[in-house]
Formats: C-alpha cells, sequence, structure tokens
C-alpha cells in the first residue's frame, strides 16, 4: 500500500512541475503542424544557433568532466590542509547569479582588464567570442560532475583500489578497473546533468557573448531573440531541440551502460 | 593510492594542455573566419550593436542599403538586446561599428568611454534617428475606457509598466507621467503624487519593457504604458491592443552613432546617411518609429499630441537619473518603497494573493 | 601533449608503465591543477568583483547591502531558496526512491525527463509555467506575480539536483542490510529510518546544497513568473541587474558579495552536516 502510496505522489508531483510544463512545450511547438517547425529550424541563423550551442557545451563538458573527475577522487580519497574549504568552494558557482557571472568574467578577461589586455595582445580574444563562452558555462556547470560521483566514491570505500594497489596495479590501472566501473552510472548522470546545463544556459552566455547573430548566438538566445520577435513557434521549436538533445543524451548514457556490469 | 591520484591528476594536466591549445586554435579559428569572409577585397563587414525593438526596421533597412550604390559591398554582423547591456557590452569591447541606442545616457557611457566621439550629437537631429511617444495601451477595443493618465488611477485599474531601476528604456514611461502632471517639471509635487497614485495599481513590474509587454497580452492588467512603435510592432504581429496617445507626453529620442575605433568609418558613415534619407526614415515609420529628419514624406502620419514634451524639459538625463532613480535617494525609489512596505504589511507572505 | 612524451622519452613501455615507477607524489600536483582550474574560471573572476563590492570600504558595502528595496530582495531570496531546498529534500529523495526501488510502466520516461528543467532556457521555463499557473492559468491555479510563483519557478529549476544526488547512492545500496534487519522483525519505516536513510544523508545534503545554491542565483524563470514586483516578489538576481542598469557596479557587486558569502556559509555549514552524518552512517 505504502508503494502506491509513494508512487502516487512522486508522479502527481512531477505532473504538475514537470510533466505538464514539458508537454505544454511540446504542444507549443508540434500544435501549428510540422511545417512551422521545419522552417524555424532551418533557417541560417537557427542552424549557425545550433553549432555553437553544441560547440560551446561540448568544450564544457570535456572540461569539467576532466575536472570533475579529479576533484572528486581527491575530496574522497585524499587528506590535505584546506580541503573542506575546496568542497565548499566548488558549489560556489551555482550561487553566483548569471548576470554577475558574466559581469565578473567581463571584469577579470575583458580587452579593458589588465589580464584580458595581455591575452588581447597575445591575439586572443576571451570575452565576446567563443573562449568566454565557454568560461561562463564551464562556471554555472562546474559543480555537476563533482557532486554526481563524489556520494558513490563515499558509499563505494577505497577497499578495493588498495587491494588492487597491493596486487601491483598502476593508479591509471586502478582508476581504470576499479574505480571507473563503480562510478560509471554516476559520471555518466554527471555529465548528462552537466551537458543539459550547458545547453540550456543563458543569463552568464548572453552577457559574454555580445549576441552577435550568426556568430556567438547560441540556441538559448536565439529562442529569446524569437520569442521577444512574437515568433513564438520558432522560439519553442529551438527549446525543443534542446529538451529533446538533454533526453538523447540521457538515453545514450542509459543504453551505453553495461548491464552485466556491477 | 597517492601515486593513483598522481597519474590521474597528469592525465588531467595533459587533457588540460590539449583543450588550451585547442582553445587558442579555437580562438585563431574565429578569427580567420570573420577575417576571410568575404574574400573580395571591395567587400566590408560592418558590426551593428543595437538595442532590441527595432530589430525588424533594421533587417529591412540593412536589406534597402545593400540594394543602393553605396551599400553594394557592405555585409553586415548585428548584434540586439537590451539598451543599457548592449552599451555596457561595447564599453567592455564589444566590436561595432554603429551603436544605435534606446536612451541617451546608453550612448553617453560609450563617450565617456572614449569609443563615441563627443561631437556625436551636432549633427541637424542631434544624433537621434528615430523618435516616439509613450502611449496608453488598452485591451482591443478600450472595454474600460482609459483615455488619460488621470483614468489610470482610478480604483482597481491595473497598469502594467516594467521596473525603471533595471529597465532603462522603463525610466520614459515613468517620465511622460510624472512630466504630464506636473506641468512639466513645474510642479513637482503634483508629479510626484500622481507617480505615488500609479505605482499603487501597478501590480507587475518586468524587467524589461518587451516582457511587459508580452505580460499584458498574456492577459495581465486593463492598460498598459508602452512606446508607440511596441504598440504599433504589436498590432503588426497580431497581438490584440488598442492604444491612445495621450495629449500630454514624452518625445522618445533614440540616438545612434559610428564609434571612433571603427575600422570603416567611411562605410559606417554611408549607412548612417542612408537611415536619415527619406528612404530610410520611410522604413522606420512603417516599422512604427517616428522620422527625426523634417520634411521627410514618409507616407504614414503620427498624431502629435498638444502638450508633447522632451528630456530637457525634465531638466536633461543626468539631473533626471540623480533626482528621480538613485536607489537609495531617489523620487522614485522612495516611492516604490513606500509601496514596498505597505504592501507586505497589508498582505503578509503567508497569504499570497490569489 | 608533447612535454610528458619527452619526459618519458627513456622508457620503452607506455604509460602505465612509467606510473608505476613512479614516486608517489600525494595530492599536490592534482590539488595544484584543480586550485588553478577553480581560480582562473571561478575564484579570479569572483575576487574582482568582490573587490568592487567592499573597495569602498565597509560603510558602503553594508550601505548597498541594506537599502531597503536590496535587503528586501535578499530577505526573499534566502527564504524561498531554503524552503525551496526543503521541500527538495524530502520530495527529490522521494522521487528517487521511486525510480530505483519501484516499477510501473512509464518509469523510464520519467527518469529520463528529470533532467529536463535544466536544458530548457530559463525564459522558456518561466514562459510554459506562466501559462500553466498565470492569469489564464487551465488547471485554474493563479500562482503568477506572487511570492508562490517565485517558489514555483524555483522547484521547477532545481528539481534534478535531490534526485540525481540520491538516485546513485540507492542503485549502489546493498540490500543485504535491509533484508537482515527486515528478518530481524523491523518494520519498513524503520529499516528505512536506521539502515537506509544514514546512507543517504551525505547525497541528500549535497543535492540540497547545490539546489539552495540553484536557487539564489536563479534569474531567468524567476523574473517572469514574480512580478518583480520591488520589495514583494522581486528576487535578489534581479535587485543586483536594476544596479548594473543604473550604472552602479560597486553596489552590485555588494549585493552579489552578500549573496556569495550567505551561500559560502550554507555550503560549510553542510559541509559539516554531512561529515555528521557519514560519520554515524
Amino acid at each position: 500500500m505504502a508503494k502506491y502510496l509513494l508512487r502516487a505522489i512522486a508522479l502527481l508531483y512531477l505532473l504538475f512541475l514537470l510533466i505538464l510544463p514539458v508537454g505544454l512545450i511540446v504542444w507549443q511547438t508540434f500544435g501549428d503542424g510540422l511545417q512551422n517547425v521545419i522552417d524555424a529550424l532551418t533557417s541560417e541563423e537557427a542552424i549557425h544557433a545550433f553549432q555553437v550551442t553544441l560547440q560551446v557545451a561540448i568544450w564544457a563538458v570535456v572540461l569539467n568532466t576532466v575536472f570533475g573527475v579529479g576533484v572528486a577522487l581527491l575530496l574522497t580519497r585524499t587528506n590535505f590542509p584546506g580541503k573542506r574549504l575546496l568542497n565548499a568552494l566548488i558549489d560556489l558557482p551555482l550561487a553566483v547569479s548569471p548576470v554577475v557571472v558574466g559581469l565578473a568574467l567581463i571584469l577579470a578577461y575583458g580587452r579593458y582588464s589588465t589580464v584580458g589586455g595581455w591575452l588581447e595582445n597575445a591575439g586572443i580574444q576571451v570575452i565576446f567570442s567563443i573562449p568566454g563562452m565557454v568560461l561562463a558555462t564551464v562556471f554555472v556547470s562546474l559543480p555537476l560532475v563533482v557532486r554526481a560521483i563524489v556520494p558513490v566514491l563515499e558509499e563505494m570505500g577505497d577497499d578495493q583500489e588498495q587491494a588492487a594497489r597491493t596486487l601491483g596495479a598502476g593508479g591509471w590501472q586502478t582508476f581504470r578497473r576499479i574505480t571507473l566501473p563503480g562510478i560509471r552510472s554516476a559520471l555518466g548522470y554527471g555529465i548528462v546533468l552537466c551537458l543539459a546545463r550547458a545547453l540550456g544556459e543563458y543569463g552568464a552566455v548572453a552577457v559574454v557573448s555580445g549576441k552577435v547573430v550568426g556568430e556567438t548566438q547560441t540556441l538559448t538566445l536565439f529562442v529569446e531573440e524569437r520569442y521577444l520577435n512574437y515568433e513564438v513557434p520558432a522560439a519553442f521549436a529551438a527549446a525543443t531541440v534542446l529538451a529533446l538533445l538533454a533526453v538523447g543524451s540521457l538515453l545514450l548514457t542509459t543504453l551505453l551502460r553495461p548491464k552485466d556490469g556491477n | 593510492m597517492m601515486g593513483f591520484v598522481g597519474m590521474v591528476t597528469r592525465r588531467i594536466l595533459a587533457g588540460l594542455a590539449a583543450t588550451a591549445l585547442a582553445t587558442a586554435a579555437l580562438a585563431a579559428c574565429g578569427d580567420s573566419d570573420s577575417g576571410s569572409g568575404s574574400g573580395d577585397k571591395a567587400e566590408v563587414t560592418l558590426s551593428l550593436v543595437a538595442y532590441s525593438t527595432p530589430q525588424a526596421a533594421y533587417e529591412a533597412l540593412i536589406k534597402a542599403f545593400q540594394k543602393t550604390d553605396a551599400g553594394k559591398n557592405i555585409k553586415f554582423k548585428t548584434s540586439f538586446g537590451a539598451s543599457g547591456d548592449q552599451s555596457r557590452a561595447v564599453a567592455a569591447g564589444l566590436k561595432a561599428d554603429v551603436v544605435a541606442l534606446s536612451l541617451e545616457p546608453d550612448l553617453t557611457r560609450l563617450v565617456t568611454a572614449g569609443l563615441v566621439a563627443e561631437d556625436w550629437n551636432s549633427g541637424p537631429t542631434k544624433g537621434f534617428i528615430t523618435d516616439s511617444v509613450v502611449v496608453i495601451a488598452t485591451r482591443k477595443g478600450n472595454p474600460k475606457g482609459l483615455k488619460t493618465w488621470d483614468d489610470l488611477i482610478k480604483p482597481g485599474v491595473e497598469v502594467i509598466t516594467p521596473n525603471p531601476f533595471t529597465s532603462g528604456g522603463a525610466r520614459w514611461n515613468i517620465l511622460a507621467a510624472y512630466g504630464a502632471k506636473a506641468d512639466v517639471g513645474k510642479d513637482k509635487a503634483a508629479g510626484l503624487a500622481y507617480i505615488d497614485s500609479l505605482i499603487g495599481n501597478v501590480p507587475v513590474q518586468d524587467a524589461s519593457a518587451r516582457a511587459s509587454l508580452q505580460t499584458f497580452t498574456g492577459g495581465k492588467g486593463d492598460a498598459i504604458l508602452s512606446y508607440e512603435n511596441e504598440a504599433i510592432f504589436a498590432q503588426q504581429h497580431n497581438q490584440e491592443l488598442d492604444y491612445t496617445v495621450p495629449d500630454s507626453t514624452i518625445l522618445i529620442e533614440n540616438p545612434i552613432a559610428v564609434t571612433k575605433n571603427s575600422e570603416h568609418p567611411a562605410e559606417a558613415k554611408a549607412f548612417l546617411d542612408f537611415l536619415y534619407s527619406e528612404a530610410g526614415q520611410k522604413i522606420f515609420a512603417q516599422n512604427g518609429y517616428r522620422p527625426t529628419v523634417s520634411g521627410v514624406n514618409t507616407g504614414v502620419t503620427f498624431p502629435t499630441p498638444s502638450g508633447l514634451f522632451t528630456i530637457k524639459d525634465l531638466g536633461g538625463w543626468s539631473a533626471v537619473n540623480k533626482e528621480f532613480f538613485d536607489a537609495k535617494t531617489g523620487s522614485i525609489a522612495l516611492i516604490e518603497a513606500k509601496h514596498g512596505v505597505a504592501t507586505v504589511a497589508a498582505s503578509p507572505s503567508a497569504s499570497p494573493s490569489k | 601533449m608533447s612535454t610528458p612524451v619527452l619526459t618519458q622519452a627513456g622508457a620503452p613501455t607506455g604509460v602505465p608503465a612509467s606510473a608505476r615507477r613512479r614516486p608517489r607524489v600525494g595530492p599536490g600536483l592534482g590539488l595544484g591543477l584543480a586550485v588553478l582550474y577553480l581560480s582562473l574560471i571561478v575564484l579570479f573572476p569572483l575576487t574582482v568583483v568582490a573587490w568592487k563590492g567592499v573597495e569602498g570600504g565597509a560603510g558602503a558595502f553594508w550601505s548597498a547591502v541594506t537599502t531597503p528595496d536590496s535587503w528586501a530582495a535578499l530577505k526573499l531570496t534566502l527564504g524561498a531558496s531554503a524552503l525551496v531546498a526543503v521541500i527538495n529534500v524530502v520530495m527529490g529523495t522521494l522521487i528517487a526512491w521511486v525510480l530505483v526501488r519501484d516499477r510501473f510502466p512509464g518509469k523510464a520516461l520519467v527518469d529520463t525527463l528529470i533532467d529536463l528543467p535544466f536544458a530548457l532556457p530559463t525564459i522558456v521555463a518561466g514562459l510554459v509555467l506562466l501559462v500553466l499557473y498565470g492569469v489564464k492559468s487551465p488547471l485554474h491555479l493563479n500562482l503568477a506575480y506572487t511570492r508562490a510563483g517565485v517558489v514555483i519557478a524555483l522547484l521547477f529549476v532545481t528539481l534534478p539536483f535531490v534526485v540525481r544526488t540520491v538516485q546513485p547512492v540507492l542503485q549502489e545500496l546493498d540490500r543485504d542490510m535491509e533484508q537482515a534487519a527486515f528478518s530481524l522483525g523491523a518494520g519498513p519505516w524503520l529499516t528505512f529510518r536506521r539502515i537506509i536513510l544514514p546512507n543517504l544523508v551525505p547525497a541528500m545534503v549535497s543535492g540540497a546544497g547545490l539546489a539552495f545554491t540553484r536557487a539564489i542565483a536563479e534569474f531567468g524563470s524567476t523574473v517572469l513568473l514574480s512580478g518583480n514586483l520591488p520589495f514583494k516578489t522581486q528576487v535578489a538576481a534581479v535587485n543586483i541587474f536594476g544596479r548594473i542598469e543604473s550604472d552602479d557596479t560597486a553596489s552590485a557587486a555588494a549585493v552579489s558579495t552578500a549573496l556569495l558569502i550567505v551561500a559560502f556559509a550554507v555550503l560549510i555549514g553542510l559541509d559539516l552536516v554531512q561529515r555528521w552524518g557519514s560519520r554515524r552512517g
């Protein structure tokens, strides 16, 4: 009985908070027929925005995955002074409003800042170009991979890793054979979460991108632009693409997960 | 154990080095893209950084300009966003040859930053490319008969206007209402008393002008303070609303300028000349903007209110911003505070309004 | 990539072999890199902002934070975020439990949808929530332009956090202990509280911390749904934006710094709880 009650509560909550809103997006997108969607998504601007979004998101995910795994191992497998400080600092980026992220990055790496000036002289433009947008996206999605795998690493303990070490396995081998299989599903979630956040990021990227149409405009910026010009179908179509990308990547990790592995 | 972490970190190091290199390559790649985009030597790319509302107008204007001799080989990169955001972005290094903004302080910021010449406003139109006025927009057919400023402060009337602190453009609305009721700044007390009553009737203060129009078309409120061009744009996009130009209202003036660091100043100047030409002003007019060049035949007539005043009549932007919109001491900030505290006391958060 | 190859030029075998011979370096190198990465992307930019906020001295900082509208916005934001974190702990854990332990048709679909709030641009999230719970609500639930609207928007954007942190732990959890408890006569609630819950606490706290920090910074979805009325429904992120719009970067930085300090204190506090939880577990 309790089982059905829990199920009912969980599903009702999700119905009102998640399924109805998402259903509404899909309905708004496809309500007027498929042709609108195709027109909206095959415009030159939309295709370019899609490419920019993917480029930025993939960079952010790769960087944060490498960083995330490294930091999660540091936090769970080693001891060092300031560990708790580091642990608290990891989550801090989420607490920064997107507008402030943009402001901070411009103040730090903009053309008229000290560091930004050096980079400019070296021929690298950070702000108002792709690197700045990657930076902003990495910033907002930084904790996600770490937080997804730390609980599992803690739960798993390091007995098996110790055993492998004793048996003469190298660091990389231990990681690949023992640690990685243990955290695989959690790491998959973390990566998808990070990817989803990177795809959907709006505020911080809006500030550092310069919103140049056909150059630094991402799909979320495209959504906003279309919406503000009363082209709601195009806005919703692009939003649906973002949602499908996230769902698709999630399904992919679910499918790739080995069935026999435990 | 430790060696294993060390190993992993070594991998991370290698990865980071690779990504850093690749990022640099990426940046370089982006540069070469913009450089070699044309191929033809005579082709020039201008960057237009503009506020968001005239996007449709500029898209049409660029097409028309490219059909003229002067604009034949000129390509455009465009960026549209909130006026303040765009101005700050250019000040922070966003490449721009032409900047078109919603209100003068956003352009003054670029003059202060040394990016726009001090004499930008010396031309016959004082640097303004388009005009508009603040209007009262209502539901189709105006069921509540809201036509004057006084109608808006009647009890039970809900008025939508954006938050003047998060939207620079929204300050036009507040100043229109203030100026109209303060006898163009002569009777400050009357003007502020009116704003006080008006704010009492405002249930939503969106962060931008377009967002508040969306709130209104979404069903909230009986009237909305908007710009004439916004109301026309909404009507052109099948949004159901009517609007009235009040007898006394403020003239909205939108500045434009070529930047000092433009790599193609001659072409940028040619674009501006086109915007000021009869053909250019006509396209603006078709998109709801009033022409600033006198004597051009746009084929569109805009009603001239009897009591039209400008920001200069109220003392100019810097005086007005200090007096009304300072976050701590500004008259409007104090009025907002008064209402905010009163509302919170009257309806505790435990019982949010239905 | 070239540097590591150069240093290993003498080693005939691949990387694992050289790793085996390498002296243990401890967390030093990895830590250094992690801190460098964190510094470049997060700490340096944030320090620049914080510096702007306190440049004018403690008095100016305090006066910016306690300006009535900023103060009201901070209080609303922190209160709503705390509430959202608590609701998330309960509902998120419950959802994770149902997703891991229950079986019903369509479960895989529900599981897949959980992450969606993340991938949707916040403006779209705000938009659809406004259609569902706004003036013309088809559900006759008009929550728009109230504080309840702020909470709904925040619940939507923070939904995945607790679910996604608790879910993997539940999956990895050894069920032998539960079965042992059952066979010793413990009821389901007692088993949950004594055996399962202690294992979940670190993940729950971690997820709640993420949800809280995400909530205090949220901008796009709340601004549409809240109505952005100063003193009543204006959240801190919008208030900060207003300061930037007024060219008052110092005040904007001060209010953001205040928010950061609170977030940081909460994160440290959660870390303590987490330690306490895992020690008990």
